[in-house]
C-alpha cells in the first residue's frame, strides 16, 4: 500500500489550511419583517414567504 | 429502457420507496401540510397530485386504484368527498413547497408541502378587472408626463412665460413643446386642442411659479 514518503512539512499545511475560508452567506431583507434572510426560503423570524404566513412563530 | 423517475432516491429499495411515498402522501390528505425535507417533498408533489386527479374522476374504479396507495379507508374517503371537490376548477398544481431552510442536527434542507387553497370563482374576473385598472392607470400618467414635459419645454424654450397670454402664442409654444417632446408627439398631435389648454394652463402654471421667484 502506497505511503507518503516524506512528512508534510508545517509551511505546507499552514499554505493548505490558509485557504479554507468561510463564506459570508448571501442575504437579503425580509419583504415583511426586514430582518436580512436567505432568498427563497420562509423568513425564521417572522415566517412568511411571499407575505403568505408558512411557520408558526 | 423506461425513464427513471425524475428527483432523489429514496429509502433503501423500491418497495421501502414506495412505502415512504404512500405514507408522506397518506400523512399530507390527513393533516393539510407537512414538513418534511426537500427531496421528499419534491419526490411528493407529483405523486400526491396524480392521486389527487383520481379523486377528482371520483368513480369506484379511481377509488379503488386510490386504495393501492394509500391504505387509510379514512383518508381516501376525505380525499374523495373534501379534497378532490375542492379542486374541480384548478387544472394541476393542488400543493404547494415553501422552502423553510436547513434541519438542525444534519443541516438537511427542509419545507412544507400543503395543500393549496381551493381556487376562487372570480378570481380570473379579478384579474382582468386588475389589468384593465393597470392599463388605465398607465395611460393617466403617459398624460400628466406629457403634461408635465410639455409645461418644461415651454419653460426651457421660452424664459419668460408670464408674457404669453395670448391663445395663439400659447398654440405656438404647445406646437413646440410637442416638437421637442419626441416620445408623445403623436398622443398630443392626437389632441391638439387639449394640448393647447394644456399648454395654457401650464404656462399659468409657469406664472404662478415663476412669481415667487421673481
Amino acid at each position: 500500500m502506497p505511503v507518503p514518503k516524506r512528512k508534510t512539512s508545517r509551511s505546507n499545511t499552514r499554505h493548505r489550511r490558509s485557504s479554507w475560508k468561510a463564506a459570508v452567506p448571501a442575504l437579503s431583507p425580509c419583504t415583511q419583517c426586514k430582518t436580512p434572510k436567505p432568498s427563497h426560503i420562509a423568513c425564521p423570524t417572522c415566517g412568511t414567504y411571499a407575505k403568505r404566513q408558512v411557520l408558526d412563530v | 429502457m423506461p425513464t427513471p423517475t425524475k428527483g432523489a432516491r429514496l429509502g433503501g429499495s423500491p418497495a421501502h420507496e414506495r412505502l415512504i411515498l404512500s405514507n408522506l402522501a397518506t400523512s399530507l390528505f390527513e393533516h393539510g401540510r407537512i414538513t418534511t425535507t426537500e427531496a421528499k417533498a419534491k419526490r411528493l408533489r407529483p405523486f400526491a397530485e396524480r392521486l389527487i386527479t383520481f379523486a377528482k374522476r371520483g368513480d369506484l374504479h379511481a377509488r379503488r386504484r386510490v386504495m393501492t396507495v394509500i391504505r387509510d379507508k379514512g383518508v381516501v374517503h376525505v380525499l374523495f368527498t373534501e379534497i378532490g371537490p375542492k379542486y374541480t376548477n384548478r387544472n394541476g398544481g393542488y400543493t404547494r413547497i415553501t422552502k423553510i431552510g436547513p434541519r438542525k442536527g444534519d443541516n438537511a434542507p427542509m419545507a412544507v408541502i400543503e395543500l393549496c387553497e381551493p381556487l376562487a370563482e372570480n378570481v380570473v374576473a379579478e384579474a382582468a378587472a386588475a389589468a384593465k385598472r393597470a392599463a388605465k392607470e398607465k395611460a393617466q400618467a403617459e398624460a400628466a408626463a406629457a403634461a408635465a414635459v410639455s409645461a418644461a419645454a415651454t419653460a426651457t424654450a421660452e424664459a419668460a412665460a408670464e408674457e404669453i397670454s395670448d391663445d395663439a402664442a400659447a398654440e405656438e409654444t404647445a406646437a413646440e413643446a410637442t416638437d421637442a417632446d419626441g416620445a408623445v408627439e403623436a398622443a398630443a398631435e392626437e389632441s391638439t386642442e387639449t394640448a393647447a389648454d394644456e399648454a395654457t394652463d401650464a404656462a399659468a402654471d409657469d406664472a404662478a411659479a415663476d412669481e415667487p421667484k421673481a
